[in-house]
């Protein structure tokens, strides 16, 4: 087994890191329904959008590596942060390492994380830092059809059949737990909003709310009520779901160091 | 190595990736898709600019070693590739010629976007677009699928002649 890589963690590594954990995570869960999608062509779509996912967490991984590095630390590759960090380095909402569930689920997720990084691409394509404002200028598009493409299935399941619907109310209870987390400002995005790196995922609040009220609404779904409950995803404190999902995420890398295509 | 030489290098290598076709949609060069931004000869090496088209696009590195592999078949390398994100690549960047190589092979070449590059994508609602069937160029079409083979298509079906067909998404 290859031994976990000790990281440099600045502010700014860590906000690279959430957003590029957000990435590869949500990735992760996606390509798991290659070859489980009710349809072929939403097997296709899910694999496509996972795809999307994961060429964005490479290019921000890569730069949180690039970060490290200016900091004093070790440069890191994108894989080596992939793949050989321990769980409590990986810094994505708890949100995106939820099972994958059933087809309501999995696409109420997707529509709640492509209102929130099409929200953060829209303000990153202005970062003080070039070149996550590059990865944010590609990024932006894709989550645009990946926004759209959630919003037309939770609209076509939430006000469907009586199953379809009940499936939604379920998904979306569970679901709507993890949200405070989501918009919970730390020191992290305080430094970034001040350095110009990015925003304070917080200050995106209400635009990503609005813009959920709609399609909820059009869906005939109902806001849930938001609790006290704030998971620590980003913190880097985990549900006991990550621990399965890295062990068959790192498996290969950990059994051959340094295996590539 | 004179003045000359160096851009007929330049030239001859734009002329060899012409030829250079896409591998996920054969029917295009890399050319006529406009991801290549630049040719720079150098002295000791020939710099090719290439830009992706979708963050997870899988051939990007495929594309990046057949520039390496042409150019140096037509003895035009070495090569060094640089990728450039920004400004990001769009749909409006493939040629005319492009477009119409497209609609022959069976693909709907993309709309052009709207001033300023934004993508007209509503979130919910039916969308206003109009696809041409590129076999019979009815407008009377409808969508399968967001997602085709590659993430840069969505499946159609012409309601006229009944053929199922792809789109190249504006992005």
């Amino acid at each position: 087994m290859t031994a976990s890589i000790t990281l440099t963690n600045t502010h700014e590594v860590q906000y690279l890191l959430r957003l590029g954990d957000l990435s590869l995570i949500l990735g992760q869960r996606l390509g798991q329904w290659c070859g489980h999608a009710p349809v072929l062509e939403e097997d296709i779509a899910l694999a496509n959008m996972a795809l999307d996912q994961i060429g964005q967490a490479r290019a921000l991984l890569t730069r949180a590596g690039q970060l490290e590095a200016a900091a004093g630390g070790a440069a890191h590759d994108e894989d080596q942060l992939a793949f050989l960090r321990d769980e409590r380095d990986y810094l994505n909402p708890t949100l995106v390492e939820l099972p994958r569930g059933d087809f309501a689920f999995t696409v109420l997720r997707n529509l709640m994380v492509a209102t929130l990084q099409k929200a953060l691409w829209a303000r990153l394509v202005s970062s003080s830092d070039s070149e996550l404002a590059a990865i944010a200028g590609k990024a932006l598009k894709e989550s645009r059809y990946h926004q759209q493409h959630a919003a037309d299935w939770v609209v076509r399941l939430g006000d469907g059949t009586d199953e379809s619907h009940q499936r939604c109310v379920a998904a979306l209870a569970e679901l709507w737990r993890y949200v405070p987390e989501l918009f919970a400002a730390d020191a992290v995005d305080n430094a970034a909003a001040a350095s110009g790196l990015g925003p304070r995922w917080a200050d995106l609040q209400a635009e990503w709310l609005a813009e959920m009220t709609e399609v909820l609404g059009e869906a005939g779904l109902g806001l849930p009520a938001t609790g006290a409950f704030c998971s620590t995803g980003r913190l880097g404190r985990h549900t006991e779901h990550m621990g399965f999902l890295l062990a068959e995420m790192q498996s290969l890398q950990r059994s051959f160091p340094g295996g590539a295509w | 190595m004179c003045g000359s030489e160096l851009i007929a290098r330049d030239t001859a290598a734009w002329r060899v990736l012409a030829d250079v076709l896409d591998p996920e949609v054969p029917a295009l060069s890399l050319v006529d898709l406009g991801i290549v931004r630049a040719v720079l000869p150098h002295d000791d090496h020939l710099e090719v600019v290439l830009t992706p088209t979708y963050s997870g696009c899988p051939a990007t590195e495929v594309i990046s070693q057949s520039v390496v592999d042409a150019l140096d078949a037509a003895g035009l390398g070495p090569t060094r590739i640089t990728m450039q994100r920004a400004p990001a690549w769009t749909t409006d960047w493939i040629s005319d010629d492009g477009r119409r190589k497209l609609r022959e092979y069976g693909i709907a070449p993309p709309g052009h976007l709207a001033e300023g590059g934004a993508v007209p994508i509503r979130i919910t609602g039916r969308r206003a677009d109009k696809v041409a069937c590129p076999r019979c160029a009815s407008t009377h079409t409808e969508r399968l699928s967001a997602f085709g083979a590659t993430a840069c298509k969505a499946l159609y079906r012409c309601v006229a002649c009944r053929e199922p067909f792809e789109h190249f998404k504006p992005i």
